[in-house]
């Protein structure tokens, strides 16, 4: 299993560079169909633009980690944060798009759209942080 | 990459093209442009997303947002979108069920118009 590791301030201006590294780890052979790397893109700069947020101020000379893991048959990325963590089942749920007060919210769609992006998604307290996990499975490999 | 908005007037709509990535990092600069041109009375506005190729779920709230303000001055807003890639997003967040999308300027002009 190969491991590709990248360290960011917690600055949101380095999600474009955590997508870029991202997507071309996930581009290495066995790589990730185009629709699933666009699929992984997103899900990290949510869980990323997440992990940046709840970093701790007196944190803010530590990293946001972003880890992945190519593993023969999936791809997993864990992204690390200094935050007080969170239970992501206790998001509020939001309106029926027919409901007319769901223009009223703007925000809530990052952690429902990680769930329905990857094949799985896990968040873990960790230290004084947290780890959110995502696994987007891997093509297997054709015999020659 | 850059978001551009350089804005042109269809029939009484404006519309709005943005291009690049829209992320929480470059989301506040369309949300300023939208705001700006509602409260100044352009509340028939059309976002041209064609050549976006990227949007997360902060760009998709400045979306909704401006369509709320848009609305509440008796207008509207609606969008152009034909890739695929930012299609899927939409219809992953239940939201092409909130937005009108067209194929085109004109297309989403003519829908607004019905």
């Amino acid at each position: 299993m190969a491991e590709i590791v990248l360290e960011i301030p917690p600055r949101l201006d380095y999600l474009a560079v955590v997508r870029l590294v991202v997507a071309t780890a996930a581009g290495l052979d066995p790589p990730l169909p185009d629709s699933r790397l666009d699929d992984l893109r997103l899900a990290v700069t949510e869980a990323c633009s997440n992990a940046i947020k709840a970093h701790r101020p007196d944190a803010a000379d530590e990293p946001v980690v972003i880890s992945c893991h190519l593993e023969e048959d999936r791809f997993r990325v864990d992204i690390r944060d200094r935050g007080p963590g969170f239970d992501p089942d206790a998001l509020a749920r939001l309106p029926d798009p027919t409901d007319p007060t769901r223009l009223n919210h703007e925000s809530g769609l990052g952690i429902p759209l990680i769930k329905v992006l990857t094949d799985d998604v896990t968040f873990e307290p960790a230290g004084d942080g947290t780890i959110v996990s995502m696994t987007l499975k891997r093509p297997s490999v054709q015999p020659i | 990459m850059e978001l551009e908005i350089p804005d042109i007037d269809v029939e009484g709509w404006t519309v709005v093209a943005a291009s690049g990535e829209i992320d929480v990092a470059t989301a506040p600069a369309m949300r300023t442009r939208l705001n700006e041109l509602i409260e100044a009375g352009a509340t028939h506005l059309v976002v041209d997303l064609e050549d976006v190729d990227f949007i997360d779920s902060t760009g998709l709230g400045v979306l909704v947002g401006s369509l709320r303000n848009a609305r509440a001055g008796d207008g509207d807003l609606r969008l152009v979108c034909t890739n695929s890639r930012i299609l899927k997003v939409f219809e992953a967040t239940g939201l092409h069920e909130i937005f009108t999308i067209g194929t085109t300027v004109d297309d989403a002009v003519a829908i607004a118009a019905e």
